[in-house]
């Protein structure tokens, strides 16, 4: 382990977390238009750069567009006075932001975002770490963020957050077994008798060759969708926040940085939860269902990897826009009714759709 | 008496919720390419419709006579108290002599003004109108105190069917008591 | 490089377990519970039993802490400044005591870790796929005792916390 590989990882981790932080950024924007543009609005077309907004016909597009609404964005986040008030537990309160935040960013390094084929003919993810357990380590890291929710919702030490925080934990353990039990078939199968067992999600998306999982687990993968929402804390399962009854929830003592750690965390883990379940579902970076890259003749080299990782990416994008999507067009579920959701009809239904798969997948690994 | 609406009863479909989730989502996409219906505001201004009642203004008369003859009507109804007016006797050598008074101050405080429309109402010369303006800003509490010169600008000259002064200028002259 | 990570989080874990013990503050222990079971994980990645380092986060810091919280959240326990320590708290922390000082000793007296030998057992875990055959091979019987044992408490739970009607 020299040192020249350990800032070499330091590099490319910086790569991939501004990427992230960027598309985060990018994703705000897209909800307010997108939100907009549902609701018959126009959504942010002010915000002008000095130079690049004055291009004859491209300045002004990009400005309707709001191209250069995120910069003013985050510089409100950082100007804004920062109020910390008198009655919170100091140090869970300005800590709460950032364990909402790390969790969210830690979870990239085991996402393969693209695959390369080395001069030796091998495929090689694209990706800061390739683990073995990269699956579970997903789970896992992504399982702490509930605590931002949960100790500033506490911190706070006033009503709406506490309850919001209360709410969320709750929320988020519940849905959290739903989510797991139903990519079980998938790990099932992608560990088919005789070869080295994984939870690698760069061999469960080089898995989706054939069909892609989403197709012939569409169980799995609406089931794993609806806990995704869950845990994104994305409506219609916004309980932690629910403007309508809990002011903002859990962040409604939060301010200017602090807020906009917050919220840059929810829309991080948007990218990633995404990510995964492109991973999972919808093939990773092949473009079509039977279809790969290298069938088409583009896969090799540096323009096959730029291909993979363009694929990906929108498939990611295409996803987010499903989310938004879904939340300006869903009202809130009423707590007690996601409860009942997650408990009573998502957990026995992903344990009936293993136990079917189980059937499935042993009848044909024996009789195929 | 209260009635009961029963709720019929949710089908199969319905109850597993996502057939009804994608008839909203398709709602909401159709939506997506729908023209938007708002106004850009400072550049596109909403058509005023006929009647409304912006901001209290004076108006002065074809001839260009100043309407108010500060009988302090206005200052009396209003329920704000947003009018101030100090009368003053019109002078001598001016071409409208006869009407004897008019306004020396009259102040129009908008932070206080509700756009009720009572001074308008109430007015016997038809001299205060709340017209087409609607949008008031300033930087500070003195500058949203319309003056008089200030609300005639704003008002300026509204037409006159009666030239209500002018006869009784003219029956004066002809030795009417009127 | 792998000493100076064990030291790292070997302190860091016993920091967190003192903080743990001796914090007054319910929610104080209950997050430094789960930095020791953090430091806990980054050893077993250190010892390559990444499964069980990653098991170890998504049940016990993930799961089992956060139920930990909302409950300390849901009584409000307020900080218990000058609580008496009563006879039975001493004599258990005496025993604890004795009985972790006669494992030190045990352990150093304990020739076969003295003598280091060189061919060092292979870690069956490492391999997912073995780490799941050994679990429902080998080990079967611990890992449904185990589970029998969750089970039990689970009905003990459910027992208590119902209302028995008496009429």
């Amino acid at each position: 382990m020299d040192i020249n590989f350990i800032i070499l990882k330091f590099v490319y981790a910086a790569i991939v977390v501004s990427v992230i932080m960027g598309l985060c950024s990018y994703a705000v924007l897209a909800e307010r238009k997108i939100s907009s543009w549902i609701q018959g609005r126009v959504g942010p077309n002010r915000t002008s750069l000095p130079l690049i907004g004055s291009i004859p016909v491209l300045g002004p597009f990009l400005t309707r567009l709001g191209v250069f609404q995120p910069i003013p964005d985050g510089l409100k986040f950082l100007f804004k006075e920062d109020v910390v008030p008198g009655h919170v537990n100091k140090f869970y309160f300005i800590m709460a932001p950032v364990i909402s935040l790390v969790p969210a960013l830690t979870t990239v390094v085991v996402v393969p975002f693209g695959r390369i084929v080395t001069d030796a003919g091998e495929v090689v993810p694209l990706v800061l770490a390739n683990v073995n357990v990269g699956l579970l380590f997903l789970f896992a890291i992504s399982s702490l963020s509930v605590y931002g929710i949960v100790l500033a919702g506490w911190s706070s030490n006033s009503k709406y957050p506490f309850l919001g925080g209360i709410r969320a934990s709750a929320q988020m353990i519940s849905y959290e077994l739903a989510m797991g039990v139903s990519i079980l078939p998938i790990l099932m199968w992608v560990n088919n008798p005789g070869l080295e067992g994984t939870m690698n999600l760069f061999d469960i998306a080089q898995a989706q060759n054939g069909f892609w999982f989403a197709m012939w687990m569409p169980l799995s993968a609406i089931i794993f969708l609806v806990c995704l929402f869950a845990e994104t804390n994305r409506l219609p399962f916004d309980m932690a926040e629910s403007e309508t009854e809990l002011v903002s929830g859990f962040h409604t003592e939060y301010s200017s940085f602090k807020f906009g750690l917050f919220f840059v965390g929810e829309y991080a883990h948007m990218v990633i939860g995404s990510c995964v379940f492109t991973l999972l579902f919808l093939g990773g970076w092949n473009p079509l269902p039977f279809v790969t890259i290298d069938m088409l003749g583009w896969g090799a080299g540096y323009i096959g990897a730029a291909l993979s990782v363009a694929i990906f990416l929108g498939k990611m994008c295409g996803l987010m826009f499903f989310f938004m999507w879904v939340r300006w067009t869903l009202p809130r579920f009423r707590y007690d009714q996601v409860m009942k959701l997650g408990w009573k009809i998502l957990l026995p239904l992903s344990i009936a759709n293993l136990i079917a798969y189980v059937f499935i997948i042993y009848y044909l690994d024996t009789s195929l | 008496m209260s009635i009961v609406i029963k709720r019929k009863p949710l089908n199969f479909l319905e109850k597993i919720y996502l057939p009804e989730i994608a008839r909203g989502l398709a709602t909401t996409f159709r939506r997506l390419w729908g023209k938007p219906v708002t106004l850009e505001y400072p550049e596109q201004r909403p058509t005023i419709p006929e009647g409304y009642r912006g901001v209290p203004t004076l108006v002065k008369d074809p001839e260009g006579r100043e309407k108010c003859v500060s009988c302090q009507l206005c200052e009396f109804v209003c329920p704000p108290k947003a009018i101030r007016i100090k009368p003053g006797a019109i002078s001598e050598d001016s071409e409208f002599a006869h009407v004897e008074k008019g306004p020396q101050e009259f102040d129009i405080d908008m932070l206080r003004c509700i756009y009720c429309g009572l001074c308008q109402e109430v007015c016997p010369e038809e001299a205060i109108w709340l017209q087409n303006d609607y949008s008031l800003s300033g930087y500070s509490r003195s500058e949203m105190v319309n003056d008089k010169e200030k609300l005639y600008e704003l008002g300026g000259t509204l037409p006159d069917l009666h030239f209500k002064w002018k006869k009784k200028q003219e029956a004066a002259a002809k030795g009417s008591g009127h | 490089m792998t000493d100076i990570f064990f030291y790292i989080f070997s302190i860091l874990a016993l920091a967190c377990a003192f903080g743990v013990v001796f914090s007054r503050n319910t929610v104080n222990g209950a997050m430094c519970l789960i930095g020791t079971f953090m430091s806990m994980a980054a050893l077993f990645v250190l010892l390559e039993a990444y499964f069980l380092a990653v098991v170890q986060v998504l049940v016990y810091a993930g799961a089992v802490m956060v139920l930990f919280l909302f409950i300390i959240m849901l009584l409000d326990v307020k900080e218990s400044a000058a609580r008496k320590t009563s006879i039975y708290t001493w004599a258990a922390s005496l025993i604890g005591f004795g009985i972790m000082v006669i494992g030190v000793v045990a352990i150093n007296s304990a020739e076969s870790i003295k003598t280091k030998t060189a061919n060092l057992p292979v870690a069956e875990g490492v391999n997912l796929k073995n780490f799941g055959y050994e679990l429902f091979t080998t080990y079967l019987l611990p890992m449904q005792v185990t589970g029998f044992l969750l089970l039990i408490s689970m009905v003990g739970v459910i027992a208590l916390s119902k209302k028995t009607n008496t009429q």
